[in-house]
Parts: structure tokens; C-alpha cells; sequence
């Protein structure tokens, strides 16, 4: 029952704010048990050869059975105006149980000294995290609620303020980014970390493509407002494009590139034309049907895709026709032999991150030059409203069809530069859980935001890839942000929308 | 009528595999209709029912309790009740806060909620497959199998029990939605949610009921599946889920009875793709059904119409 | 109705759209029931009828958001054979056709600035002069030339609605009155030959209502396009229309000028019978 339901129903006469937050407690506490006295209470186990067999782990869930309650029972207070034992339980949690966990994930003896409610850390540090989610939300209701909640006008200042916010950061922040990204890797040597730079520029190459990735899924998702969750297929469709022109063929990387981009980009034509007139969330799930599909196929198509195995031993990127190699054959060059230097395996992984930073920012590049042209305007136009859009003449399929086709363009650029950068491919790497992370990317960013989604891709993937520990968690934070960021600032971090044009030069303000 | 036998054998198969696909599919039908969204979640609330059906299942062998009705009634019972729980969860958290808000909200909440269940899931319950014992076997011996050694069409008790079980949940089920308040509150939120709540009813109470029943119906598939199959993991309800929906998409989404025969269509024709065509190839089948039913007759079999307002 | 044939064969060029034995039926509901009428170029014409009598059915027909069941809808041009709206698809009436619409309840791109909304209203143009974006994309000079007087445009439709002060404000945010003029602003961009307006001064104040009359004058006179206009309030509709239908369950019941319409005992009994409910 919501609080406002609550206070409709019993307007006679007040009711005990203590008695009514403890009473939600209650129920939250039963369903916290139902949820989790099976599913968490018992490991089911299974191994090879044995029957299944279970594990109880039931102080797990007589601590979840107590915190999650007691956070509910500070969030009901705060709901009633009494923020203080939200903001001291929603802190002091969050310094305990984020520190214990830390420690936990740390390997520190000091995780044994203090007890601790979970034997995983990184359960004491979600629910820490929860504390902290306590603690904003009362912290926000003392700044907004004092006086009756916020009049229409305040609200409006207050987007504003924070739209305002958004674009002095994204200004600030896009070309900050922009050029730490051209001169890392040549301070890198000369850093502290010289001795990892190799790792670093690796991980910085994965960043790269999945910020390739968040900002043609943005055109889709962002500019044109359809949801498509099965972005990676045509990720795959330029992988394999790649694979096959580079291994039957012979072509280079750079006379695969186009072709990669132009048939992702026929297949989001082929799968867009007959979907594309459907309502959002049948395109959703159908796109979602086509990225499995194509897995599928990738796997049972055996003699043109390689089957489970996948396509091996592609060759990799060259400089421009000097391979990245120790020896070249007699009579050419190798990229080291030419210019003089070295033979050092850096230098493709250096190159390889500027051909990837080049193709990301060319993606940023045509996406923010398309949405000034009509095209993109009509793209945001249809995601604000489509039936208006009918009435002006704009013919709603073919201009969804020109951001699915654009979208999935990009995406076979980005596969064709992951299977030269891998030399192999195989259906494992084109899962839905890519598409799901690279739209966790595009939706954490801000649909429509380019700062926004480099953000969020440092964030979602550099941080697993730094802090292993994370990785096993990784999803389940991703579907978490999603629904979090939907809650609580559904635009994405970093919100705002600059008009494509514009009458007077700077922003009119009121 | 050398073939009879293989295809009645594939009838048999593909009526019981609809059956679940046909429960399932209710859930995505009936939050449809009432909310008009495509519950992403609902594919993993069946996992989870699975999965409870299974762990209740341990804890029989474990308590020693052997007489098989009484271990279907607690699976039932057991996986319906807690399951129903995530369903009414799910819809607490992820959903009632953005009604109302942008089309893609709820969608991309949605989308969240089904990674959150799944990878919870997998890092409660671990990532591999869990085998579990059948726990009936045998059937009957429909035709074949003699001295001409012939093909054995079966039908296994478990078919007859997953049948049994879906046409005694199905008639209930149009029972209580025909005749009862909530039937009746929920179409009238179908129909228009501002109106019902002014005329007293409690909306955000029917839609919840909506989304409990559907986890119910779902959990029961689950049970199902893994008396049948006996092989649970935390990513079964993806594939499941889109098959599901296709078969709600296939009978006319918003439609009770559509859903049940869309699910029993689906599993027709998983069955005979598989028999007849390619056994790797049946997903990329039910997807294809989805594409073209949208394409020629996105209203379904026996959906009606939706009159586009202006 | 048999007038109105008539004046069609007198002055064929004057007639703009010509309804007839328009039907539109949904189920066993018959919103429209064989409706025949005319619009003439530089006229206003109002369609009037009590709440439920049809009058949005029939511009749904006209502007394609609706398949008729039967009848057929011309659109005559000054050049080449009428277009058949009937047989077209929604999106081409706009574009091909140039019938431009507003909504009964604005429908504008509230995300969008107010001059971004006229920009999209010009797209078809701006395809046009874009190259279908990949001459855009490379910035040709063509398409920012072509880009700029569509601004122009927009900033003139602005000025004459008096809201240049308001192009950089999302639409969303803008007062009430300013979205109703907005919309039909946008209506305009697309450089309709009809333009329909669905209750343009529903919620209007009276000083509104009043500038929104002139306006409508105004497009009449200047741009000399025809206006359909459907309308409850009845100072708007008898002040300016130069021509009424009115419809009542679905039918037509009457048809002429303002003064004809005011004397017209069907019209009469259709009203008051259903007063109160009809009086905004």
C-alpha cells in the first residue's frame, strides 16, 4: 500500500506514526522471509554424477529479515517527516557495513575481528549501499519536504538547475575526456604505473569499443526513443563479416570496415522493416528474439560460422598495410623495421587503441552532426510523439528504419574492430548480457547524453576490469542500476537536452 | 499410417510443452492488458518458481516424505505462495513507481528487474544446471512397441499429470476472473484506470493481484518443468519468457483464452519443428512465429482490434 | 445537398475537398453515417454537432488516421486529377496531400523547443534540401541555406504569434494559449492547402479566443488556404466561418452559412435537447 493510499484512507483521525511505519516493517519483514527463506535459505548443489543435494544458510536470511525491515521502518518515519533516525540509521549503516565489506573484499583479518551480518562481503557492502540509499532519501526529504513538498514552479528551478549542472559538466567534462584519452598512452611509460601500461591501454581499448557501442545504441535508444535489446547481433554481424572477408578473402581490416558497418546496417534494415511499425514494446521483445536468434544461428550454422567454436586465427590489424609483426617476409616491412624501431608487441595494442578512439569519436562526431539535420530531428520527434509526427507528413517507418539502420552500422564497425583486435570470434561473446550491459550504459549515462554514456562505460566496465572482485556482481549491479536509474532520475546522471537550434546564441534565460 | 505414430507421439509432446508455455503466458496477457506493458520480468519469476519447486522437492526427499500427491500439493503450494511474493515485489519496486511516467521507463525497468532476478539467482544458487530426479515416471503404452518393433507412441503419467493440472488451473482460473470482484476490477482498470480508481476501486491493488496470480500461474509452470524436464538453471526463463510471450502475442495479447490456445500452438510447434525440421533450429522457429504474427496479424488470433485514439 | 452540388459545378475551382457518403464504422458503432459536404478554398469552414456527434471521427477520416468504411474523401488541386484521401496512408496526406491537422488535445513535442517544433514540421523540405541527410551530414552549403530560411519561417510564424521571446522554451512549458497557437503555427510550417483544426479554442480565455479569430482571419485572407474548422464555441464558430455543417449522431443535418445555420429549426432541436451537456 502506498503512504498516499494510507493517508487517504484514515483522514479522521492521526494514527500513530510509530505504529504505522512499524506496522510496514512488519509486512516488509513476512515478504523479505518469503523471498528469501528458499531461494537464499537453501544452496541447492549440484555435482557431477551426485544427486542434487542442499546447504542451509539460514543466518543469512534471519539478517536479511532484520535489515531490510528496519530500513523500511526509517523510510516510513522519513515519509512522515521525521528525517533524523533515517539520516543516523541510513549513515551509520552504511559506515559499518560498506567498511566491514571492504575489508571483507580487501582480505583484511580485520573482516574477522568485527562481525559482521553476511559471510559475502560484497552482501554487507550491498546492503551498506542501502544504508546510503537511506540516507539520501531522507537527506533529499529535509531539503525539499519541509514545507509541504515543492510548489510546480520550485520543481521546474529545480530541473533547470540541475539541467543547467549537466551541461556545464558535460561541457567541461567531453573535452577533458577527449584529450586524457589522446595522451594516455603516451604518459603512460612515464607514469608511476609504466610498468602496467600494457594492461591499462587494453583496458582502455575495451572502454573505447563499449563507448563506441553506448553511443550508436543512443541514437536508438536515445535520439529515437526505440528500445532495441538485441544491439549486440549486429555487433556480431560485424564481427563475423570481418572474419570471414579477412580469412577467405584476404581483405585488410580497413576494406572490411565499410562492409562490416553497410551489412549490420542491412541487417537493422531487414529486421527493422517489417517491426518498426510496432508499438515499443513489441519491438523490444522482438529485437530481443532477433539478437537470440542470431546466436543461435551462429552456433548451429556450422560449416559458415565455425559452430560453438567460432572462426579462429583472423588476421590482425596492420598499419595500414605493415603488419604489427617480430619478422615480416622477405622482401616487406614490418611496422617496427620501417620506422626504425623496435619490435615491441605495445605498439598494435597502441595502435589499436587509436583506431578505436578514432572510430568512437567519429561515431560521437556524426551522431551529434545528425541531430541537427532534419533526420535527427525527426527521430526525437517521433520519440516525443508519433502521431503527431503522422500528421506532418514524416513517415514514421522509414525514419525509425534510417536510426536502427544507423545504430546498427555503428555496431558493425565496432564488431569488425573487436574481431581484428581478438583474431577470433565465437557466438559466447554475443550473449544478451552484452546488449543488456551496453544498454545499462546508454540508460546510466543519459539516453541521449554522449559525456553521459563515456561515463557510465568507465564506470560499468573499468571498474570490474580494475576491481576483479566485482565481476561476479557485475550483472547483478547493472540490473540494478537499470531499475534504480528508471526510479530515481529516469534521464540518465548526466540529463540534459540542448536545442538543436537555436533563435538566440546562449541558452534565454528566464 | 506409418507416420501416426511418430506424429501422435509429437502431438503428445507438444500439447504438454504448450501447456507450460500456455501458463506462462497468461501472466505476460493479463499485466498486458491491465497495465499495458510487457512484463520482462515475468520469464525469470517462472525460473524462480522453478527453482522453489525444486528446493521444496529436496526438502521432501529430506524430510522423508515419499507419497507423491502430497509432494505435489507442497510443491504447489509451497512454490505458488513464495513465488507469488516475488511477483507482487517485483511489481512494488520496479513498476508501481513509474506508472504514469515516459513509455520506455517501465520497459527499461523491466529489463533491469529480469538481469537483477536472474544474476541474483545465479549468485545465490549458482550458475550450474540442477538435475532433479524425475519424480514419475512411466506411462502408458499407446501403440508400437510389439513384435513388429515398431515405433512406442508414450504418454508419460507426468504428460497426463502437467495436462490434468493446466486444464484444472485454466477453468479456475476463467471462473474467478468471470465472476469475481477482482475479474471485474481488473477490466474495469483494462478499460480505464482513472475512471475505476474514482469509482472506488483500489487500483494499485488490482494491478498487484494481477501481477500475483500471473507469478502463481507461472510458478505452477515452473513445478512443472522441473517434474518434467528436471533440469533448472537461472537462465531458463529467458528463452521460455520470449516463447511465452509469442504465444500470448500468437492468441491476441490481452486475451485469457488466446494466451492458453497461443501457448498450445507454440508447443505444437516446437514439438513438430523439432521432430520434423531440426531440433537447434526450434527457437529460431517460435521467434519467426512472433515476427510474422506481428507483421500480418499483430492482434492475434483472438485479440480484438485496438482503435487508436486521437 | 443537392446546393452544394451545384455550387461545385458552378465554381469547380473554388472547392477544396469534397466528403461524400463518408461512413465510418466501428463494430456495430456508426460514428459517421453518409456524410457529404464541401470546403472551399480561402473559407472557413465549421463543423458543429453536439459532444459524441462525430465531428472528430470525420477529421480522423479526412487526415488519415482512419480508414473510411465507405465514401470517398477528394482533395482537388490546382494542378493535375483530385487526390483520393481515402485510399492513402496517414503519414502521405501530410506530406503529398498537404492537409495539415491539430489535435483536440495539443500534441505537441514537448521535449522540443517551440522552434524546433516548426523546424519539424518543415522536414519534408529539409529532407529534401539535406539530400536525405548524407548532403546535410557533409554540411553542403545548399542544405544551410535551406536550413536558414526554414528558420526564418519559423521565426515568422513566431513573431506573428507573438511568443519569439518563447522559441528556445521547451513547448511542454509553455502556457496553455501559447501551445494551442504553437500547434497551429506548426500546422502551418508544413505549407498546408487544408489546414483542420480539432477545437482550437477549447480553454481559451475570451481575449484569447478573440486573437485566435483573427488569426484564423488572417491565414483565410493572406495565405489563402481553406480551414475546416470544428469548434463549441459558438462565438468562434458563427463569427468567422463562412460556411457550417453541423452533424448530429453521426449524420449530417444541416449546411450553409452561419445566419442560414442559426434559423435551421433541425439545428435548433439537436441543441437544445442536448444544452447543458454541450455548453462549455
Amino acid at each position: 500500500m502506498t503512504d498516499a493510499v494510507m493517508r487517504t484512507a484514515l483522514p479522521a483521525k492521526k494514527p500513530n506514526i510509530y505504529v504505522e511505519a512499524f506496522k510496514e516493517a512488519s509486512v516488509t519483514a513476512v515478504l523479505v522471509f518469503l523471498l528469501s527463506v528458499y531461494m537464499v535459505g537453501l544452496q541447492t548443489q549440484a555435482s557431477q554424477g551426485q544427486p542434487l543435494s542442499f546447504t542451509t544458510r539460514f543466518a543469512d536470511v534471519f539478517w536479511a529479515c532484520i535489515l531490510v525491515p528496519c530500513g523500511r521502518y526509517l523510510i516510513a518515519l522519513d515519509r512522515q517527516g521525521l528525517h533524523l533516525p533515517a539520516l543516523i540509521g541510513g549513515i551509520v549503516s552504511f559506515v559499518y557495513l560498506f567498511g566491514v565489506g571492504t575489508f571483507g573484499l580487501a582480505g583484511s583479518l580485520a573482516y574477522d575481528t568485527f562481525p559482521h551480518p553476511f559471510d559475502e562481503p560484497m552482501v554487507n557492502i550491498i546492503f551498506g549501499l542501502g544504508g546510503i540509499y537511506i540516507f539520501g532519501a531522507a537527506y533529499h526529504g529535509t531539503r525539499t519536504r519541509r514545507h509541504g513538498g515543492l510548489t510546480i514552479d520550485q520543481r521546474e528551478a529545480k530541473e533547470q538547475r540541475s539541467a543547467s549542472w549537466a551541461r556545464r559538466m558535460s561541457g567541461i567534462l567531453g573535452p577533458m575526456l577527449v584529450g586524457v584519452a589522446v595522451v594516455i598512452p603516451v604518459f603512460m611509460p612515464f607514469s608511476p604505473w609504466s610498468g602496467a601500461t600494457r594492461q591499462v591501454v587494453e583496458t582502455l581499448v575495451l572502454i573505447l569499443t563499449y563507448v563506441m557501442l553506448g553511443w550508436g545504441l543512443n541514437i536508438v535508444v536515445g535520439l529515437a526513443g526505440l528500445l532495441d535489446l538485441g544491439y549486440v547481433a549486429f555487433y556480431a554481424v560485424g564481427a563475423y563479416t570481418y572474419a570471414k572477408l579477412s580469412t577467405e578473402l584476404g581483405l585488410n581490416f580497413w576494406e572490411c570496415l565499410p562492409l562490416a558497418g553497410i551489412l549490420a546496417a542491412s541487417f537493422g534494415v531487414m529486421l527493422g522493416f517489417p517491426v518498426l511499425r510496432l508499438r515499443g514494446d513489441y519491438l523490444a521483445i522482438v529485437t530481443l528474439g532477433f539478437g537470440e536468434m542470431i546466436r543461435i544461428v551462429l552456433i548451429n550454422w556450422q560449416d559458415f560460422t565455425g559452430g560453438p567454436n567460432g572462426i579462429g586465427s583472423i588476421p590482425k590489424i596492420d598499419f595500414f598495410g605493415l603488419p604489427f609483426e617480430r619478422k615480416a617476409p622477405p622482401g616487406e616491412d614490418t611496422f617496427a623495421s620501417f620506422f626504425g624501431l623496435d619490435f615491441s608487441t605495445s605498439h598494435r595494442v597502441f595502435f589499436l587503441y587509436y583506431v578505436i578512439l578514432v572510430l568512437a569519436l567519429i561515431t560521437n562526431f556524426v551522431t551529434i552532426r545528425l541531430r541537427r539535420l532534419p533526420i535527427g530531428r525527426a527521430w526525437e520527434a517521433l520519440r516525443e510523439d508519433e502521431t503527431a509526427c503522422r500528421a506532418l507528413g514524416i513517415n514514421p517507418t522509414n525514419t525509425k528504419l534510417t536510426a536502427f539502420a544507423i545504430g546498427a552500422m555503428f555496431a558493425g564497425f565496432a564488431g569488425s574492430f573487436f574481431a581484428s583486435r581478438q583474431g577470433f570470434v565465437s557466438p559466447e561473446s554475443f550473449v544478451f548480457i552484452e546488449s543488456a550491459q551496453i544498454l545499462a550504459i546508454v540508460v546510466l549515462g543519459g539516453m541521449g547524453s554522449q559525456v553521459g554514456v563515456a561515463l557510465a562505460a568507465i564506470l560499468l566496465i573499468g571498474l570490474p576490469e580494475v576491481m576483479r572482485e566485482l565481476s561476479l556482481y557485475r550483472m547483478l549491479f547493472y540490473g540494478m542500476c537499470m531499475v534504480l536509474i528508471m526510479l530515481l532520475r529516469p534521464r540518465g546522471l548526466l540529463a540534459h537536452r540542448e536545442p538543436t537550434i537555436q533563435l538566440k546564441k546562449r541558452g534565454y534565460s528566464r | 499410417m506409418d507416420w501416426f505414430p511418430y506424429f501422435l507421439q509429437q502431438l503428445i509432446n507438444g500439447l504438454t510443452l504448450g501447456s507450460v508455455y500456455g501458463l506462462i503466458a497468461i501472466g505476460y496477457t493479463m499485466v498486458y492488458g491491465i497495465i499495458g506493458m510487457v512484463n520482462f520480468a515475468h520469464g525469470d519469476v517462472y525460473m524462480i518458481g522453478a527453482f522453489q519447486a525444486m528446493i521444496m522437492l529436496l526438502i521432501c526427499g529430506a524430510l522423508g516424505i515419499s507419497w507423491v500427491p502430497a509432494i505435489l500439493l507442497l510443491m504447489l503450494i509451497v512454490s505458488v505462495v513464495l513465488t507469488a511474493a516475488y511477483g507482487w515485489t517485483v511489481e512494488r519496486i520496479a513498476y508501481r513507481p513509474l506508472r504514469g511516467s515516459s513509455r520506455l521507463a517501465p520497459l527499461i525497468s523491466a529489463i533491469g528487474m529480469s538481469v537483477l532476478l536472474e544474476n541474483y539467482v545465479q549468485l545465490v544458487q549458482g550458475p550450474r544446471p540442477k538435475p532433479v530426479e524425475p519424480l514419475i515416471r512411466g506411462g502408458f503404452q499407446l501403440m508400437g512397441g510389439g513384435a513388429d518393433n515398431s515405433f512406442v507412441v508414450q504418454l508419460g503419467y507426468m504428460q497426463i499429470v502437467i495436462v490434468m493440472i493446466t486444464i484444472i488451473l485454466m477453468g479456475a482460473f476463467a471462473m474467478a476472473i468471470g465472476n469475481t470482484s477482482l475479474g471485474r476490477q481488473q477490466r474495469a482498470c483494462e478499460q480505464d484506470m482513472k475512471m475505476a480508481s474514482l469509482l472506488g476501486v483500489n487500483v494499485d491493488r488490482t494491478i498487484s493481484l494481477t501481477f500475483v496470480l500471473g507469478a502463481a500461474l507461472a510458478a505452477v509452470a515452473g513445478m512443472m518443468v522441473t517434474l518434467y524436464y528436471g533440469n533448472n538453471d537461472f537462465f531458463m526463463g529467458f528463452v521460455a519468457g520470449i516463447k511465452a510471450f509469442t504465444a500470448a502475442v500468437l492468441g491476441g495479447i490481452g486475451s485469457l483464452p488466446g494466451a492458453m490456445l497461443g501457448g498450445i500452438l507454440i508447443g505444437l510447434i516446437e514439438a513438430f519443428w523439432s521432430a520434423y525440421f531440426s531440433a537447434e533450429y526450434k527457437d529460431v522457429a517460435a521467434f519467426s512465429i512472433l515476427v510474422l504474427v506481428l507483421i500480418f496479424r499483430p492482434t492475434g488470433l483472438l485479440g480484438r482490434p485496438e482503435v487508436e485514439k486521437v | 445537398m443537392s446546393a452544394a452540388a451545384a455550387t461545385s459545378v458552378a465554381l469547380p475551382d473554388d472547392t477544396l475537398l469534397t466528403v461524400e457518403h463518408l461512413t465510418m464504422r466501428f463494430g456495430g458503432l456508426v460514428a459517421v453515417e453518409e456524410v457529404t459536404f464541401e470546403a472551399k478554398r480561402r473559407q472557413i469552414t465549421g463543423v458543429i454537432g453536439p459532444n459524441g456527434a462525430g465531428k472528430t471521427t470525420l477529421f480522423n477520416c479526412i487526415t488519415g488516421f482512419y480508414k473510411p468504411t465507405t465514401g470517398r474523401l477528394s482533395l482537388h488541386r490546382d494542378d493535375g486529377p483530385p487526390l483520393l484521401l481515402e485510399q492513402m496512408d496517414g503519414y502521405l496526406i501530410g506530406q503529398k496531400a498537404r492537409v495539415a491537422r491539430t489535435f483536440q488535445n495539443i500534441r505537441l513535442f514537448p521535449g522540443m523547443s517551440a522552434l524546433e517544433n516548426l523546424m519539424v514540421a518543415q522536414h519534408n523540405k529539409l529532407m529534401r534540401a539535406s539530400g536525405f541527410t548524407f548532403l546535410g551530414l557533409i554540411g553542403m552549403p545548399g542544405y544551410r541555406r535551406a536550413e536558414a530560411e526554414a528558420k526564418e519561417k519559423a521565426v515568422r510564424w513566431l513573431e506573428r504569434l507573438g511568443m519569439v521571446n518563447l522559441a528556445d522554451d521547451p513547448a511542454g512549458s509553455l502556457p496553455y494559449g501559447a501551445q494551442r497557437r504553437l500547434e497551429i503555427a506548426r500546422a502551418m510550417c508544413t505549407d498546408p492547402v487544408l489546414l483542420c483544426l480539432d477545437e482550437p479554442a477549447a480553454g481559451l480565455n475570451p481575449r484569447e479566443s478573440a486573437e485566435l479569430n483573427h488569426l484564423l482571419l488572417e491565414i483565410r485572407d493572406q495565405i489563402g488556404i481553406g480551414i475546416l474548422l470544428i469548434e463549441h464555441d459558438m462565438s468562434v464558430v458563427m463569427g468567422i466561418s463562412d460556411h457550417i455543417v453541423v452533424l448530429d449522431y453521426g449524420r449530417k443535418i444541416a449546411d450553409g452559412t452561419p445566419t442560414e445555420i442559426q434559423r435551421d429549426p433541425a439545428v435548433i432541436r439537436a441543441y437544445l435537447g442536448e444544452e447543458e451537456k454541450d455548453d462549455r
